[in-house]
C-alpha cells in the first residue's frame, strides 16, 4: 500500500494574458500555482474547489493535454512526464486516461459506439479484429451497455449512457489512473448516482486509481478516500475523507462545507457567508490568496507571504497562517 | 465487413434523397455527354455558316445559332467535356490543397498558422483573375494551365473556411479525448476533425464549380484559356454578352448548361452532406 502512482511536485500552469511588443508576457494568469500532491495506488482522491480555481487544469496537465509551466509530474516508474517530448509522452497515454465533463461533446458524433471504444484498443496495439470485438463487448457490459448498442451513434443515447461510453473508452486502455474531470456535473441527479456507483464498482474491479475532480463536496464524499480543497490555483487543505468532513480546519473548507444544502428542511444550519472580493488569478500578490474573503483573518495574514503546509493531525494538511 | 455496412447506410440514405438522386442523374448524363458529345452533335460545333447568324431556336437548330452562324446546341454538347473537366479539376486542386493547408493552420496554430494565413491573405488581396493571369504567365498558355491557375487562385477561400472550422472543432472534448488516447496529430485531423467539418467544405466545393467555369471563361476572354473556335460554356457566355437584347438565346443556353451543372452538384452535395452525417441519416 501507499505506493504513489503519480506525484505532483510544485506543479504550475501559467497562461499568458498580455504580451508586450516583443512577445514577452507582461501579465499572467496563474491557473495552477505550486501544486504538490501524491496520489496513491488504489485510492480515489477527490479534488474540489469553485469554478475557475484550476482543478481541471491540474487534471489536464496529468492527462497530458497541457504542458506544465514548471514543476514535475512523476509517474510510478520514476519518469517525469512534464519533461517528455510530445512523442515520448504518447507512450504513457495508456497509463493515464481522462473522463470528460460534457458527455455531449466528448464523443465523436461521426463514429459508432463500437469504433469509439475500439479506437484505444487499436492504439495499444491490438490488431486481431475478433479480439477487439470481444473486448469492446466486454467493456460495454462492464459499464452497463448492451451489445446491440454497438452499431449506434452517440446522438442516439442519453447523457448518462454517453458518459458510460466515455468511461468504457477510458477503461479500454487499462490505465493505472483515471482522471475524472467532473464526470457527473452535466448529468441529472438520479443519473449522477448511477454513474458514481458505476465508477466505484469499476474501481474495485479494475483496481483503478482515481483523481476525481468536482465542484461539490457532496459528490466527492461518496466516492473519495481522500479529499483535497483547492482555492485560486492552490491546494489549501487535504485529508482523509471523514477527517476533512468532520473536522475541517481551513476557513475556506469550513465555508465550503457549510454551503452543502441539507436534505432536511427543518434542520437549521449555520451557513458561513463569504464576503469580500475574490482575488484575481491574474498576477496575484504573494500572500494568502484567500485573505480578502477570509472570515478568520488575522493581522499577520495580510503581511506574510503564501502560507506553507502544516500537519494538524496525521495525514491532515492545512495551508493557512492560523496554524503556523 | 463493418466498413461496407457504413457505406451501405450512406448509400441507402442518399438514394432516399430525391434531390440528390436527381443531381446524380444529371451529373451522369453530363458525364456521358462529355464523353460522346462530339459524335451526337447534329452539326460540327466549329463550322460557321455565315448565312445563318443569330437564327432563333427552330426545328433545324433547336438552340439557334450564334453570331458566327454556329449551331449552339452542338457547341453546348461539345463544350460539356471542357467545362465539366475544368470545374471538377480546378475545384479538386483548390479543395485538396486548401483543406490540407487550412487544417494545418487551424490545428497547429501559432507560427505555422501565422505564416500560412498571411500567404493566403496575400493571395486574397490580389484580384483572383489578375492572380490567375500571373500564374498563367509563369505556367504558359493552354486550357490545362488555366485549370491549374484557377485551382491555385481559389485555395485561400477553402483554407479560410477549413481553418475556421478546425479552430472551433479543436475545442471539442472528443478531440482532446483523441489526444489523451495518444493519437498522432495526422490521425486526429483526418479521422476526428475533418469528417466533422465536411458539410461546410462540401457546400463551398459545389458552389466552387460554377466559379471555376466562369473564371475559365474570363481567362478565355483574355486569350489565355480555351482558344477559339473551341466550344466552352463560359467562353460562349462571355462572347455573346453583347447580344443579350438582340439574340438572348445565344446567352441563355450556355448559361442554362452552367446553371444545370452547378445545381446538380449542389443537390448531390446537399444529399451527400446529410447522408454522411449520422444525425441526419435515417
Amino acid at each position: 500500500m501507499n505506493e504513489a502512482v503519480i506525484q505532483l511536485k510544485n506543479l504550475s500552469k501559467y497562461f499568458t494574458v498580455e504580451t508586450n511588443f516583443w512577445g514577452k508576457p507582461t501579465s499572467v494568469l496563474k491557473a495552477v500555482d505550486d501544486f504538490t500532491l501524491d496520489i496513491f495506488r488504489g485510492e480515489a482522491f477527490g479534488l474540489v474547489g469553485e469554478s475557475g480555481c484550476g482543478k481541471s487544469t491540474v487534471g489536464k496537465m496529468i492527462a497530458g493535454l497541457y504542458k506544465p509551466t514548471s514543476g514535475e509530474i512523476i509517474f510510478q516508474d520514476g519518469t517525469d512526464l512534464a519533461k517528455l517530448s510530445t512523442k515520448d509522452r504518447r507512450k504513457y497515454c495508456q497509463n493515464i486516461q481522462l473522463i470528460f465533463q460534457d458527455p455531449y461533446a466528448s464523443l465523436n458524433p461521426r463514429m459508432k459506439v463500437e469504433e469509439i471504444i475500439a479506437e484505444p484498443l487499436k492504439l495499444i496495439g491490438k490488431t486481431d479484429s475478433g479480439e477487439i470485438y470481444d473486448r469492446t463487448k466486454y467493456l460495454m457490459e462492464c459499464v452497463g451497455l448492451s451489445d446491440y448498442h454497438m452499431d449506434r451513434y452517440p446522438h442516439e443515447f442519453s447523457g448518462g449512457q454517453r458518459q458510460r461510453i466515455g468511461i468504457a473508452r477510458a477503461l479500454a486502455m487499462n490505465p493505472d489512473i483515471i482522471v475524472c474531470d467532473e464526470p457527473v456535473s452535466a448529468l441529472d441527479v438520479s443519473v449522477q448516482a448511477q454513474v458514481l456507483n458505476l465508477l466505484d464498482d469499476l474501481k474495485k474491479e479494475f483496481s483503478l486509481t482515481y483523481l476525481f475532480i468536482a465542484h461539490g463536496l457532496n459528490v466527492v464524499k461518496h466516492i473519495s478516500d481522500r479529499v483535497g480543497v483547492m482555492y485560486m490555483g492552490q491546494l489549501v487543505e487535504y485529508a482523509e475523507k471523514n477527517e476533512l468532513y468532520n473536522n475541517p480546519q481551513h476557513p475556506y473548507t469550513q465555508a465550503l462545507l457549510s454551503a452543502i444544502p441539507s436534505p432536511n428542511p427543518h434542520r437549521k444550519k449555520e451557513q458561513i457567508l463569504l464576503k469580500g472580493e475574490v482575488t484575481s488569478p491574474i498576477d496575484p500578490p504573494d500572500k494568502c490568496r484567500f485573505c480578502t474573503r477570509c472570515f478568520r483573518k488575522e493581522e499577520k495574514c495580510e503581511k506574510l507571504s503564501c502560507p506553507t503546509w502544516t500537519e494538524v493531525s496525521p495525514g491532515h494538511f492545512v495551508s493557512c497562517h492560523l496554524f503556523q | 465487413m463493418e466498413r461496407e455496412s457504413t457505406l451501405k447506410q450512406i448509400w441507402g440514405s442518399l438514394s432516399q434523397n430525391k434531390g440528390a438522386m436527381a443531381g446524380l442523374v444529371i451529373i451522369v448524363i453530363l458525364a456521358i455527354i462529355a464523353v460522346i458529345g462530339d459524335s451526337i452533335a447534329p452539326y460540327d460545333p466549329e463550322y460557321s455558316d455565315m448565312t445563318a447568324c443569330f437564327v432563333a431556336p427552330c426545328a433545324e437548330h433547336i438552340f439557334g445559332t450564334d453570331q458566327l452562324g454556329r449551331d449552339i446546341f452542338s457547341r453546348v454538347l461539345s463544350g460539356t467535356r471542357i467545362s465539366l473537366t475544368v470545374g471538377i479539376i480546378a475545384v479538386s486542386i483548390s479543395l485538396t490543397i486548401g483543406t490540407v493547408v487550412g487544417a494545418l493552420a487551424g490545428y497547429c496554430g501559432g507560427k505555422v498558422d501565422m505564416v500560412i494565413m498571411r500567404i493566403m491573405d496575400m493571395m486574397l488581396a490580389v484580384p483572383s483573375i489578375l492572380l490567375a493571369i500571373t500564374f498563367m504567365a509563369a505556367l504558359g498558355k493552354g486550357i490545362d494551365k488555366a485549370v491549374i491557375a484557377i485551382g491555385l487562385v481559389s485555395i485561400p477561400e477553402y483554407a479560410r473556411i477549413v481553418r475556421g472550422s478546425v479552430l472551433s472543432m479543436k475545442q471539442n472534448e472528443f478531440v482532446q479525448a483523441a489526444r489523451v488516447m495518444g493519437n498522432k496529430d495526422s490521425v486526429i485531423i483526418f479521422k476526428h476533425i475533418l469528417p466533422n467539418i465536411l458539410s461546410s467544405i462540401i457546400v463551398r466545393a459545389t458552389l466552387g464549380i460554377s466559379t471555376a467555369v466562369l473564371d475559365t471563361a474570363a481567362l478565355g476572354f483574355l486569350g489565355l484559356g480555351v482558344q477559339p473556335p473551341a466550344a466552352e460554356w463560359g467562353d460562349m457566355l462571355g462572347r455573346s454578352r453583347s447580344f443579350i437584347f438582340n439574340a438572348p438565346h445565344t446567352l441563355i443556353f450556355p448559361g442554362l448548361a452552367i446553371t444545370l451543372t452547378v445545381l446538380a452538384f449542389n443537390m448531390l452535395g446537399d444529399g451527400l452532406r446529410d447522408a454522411l452525417d449520422p444525425k441526419q441519416r435515417k
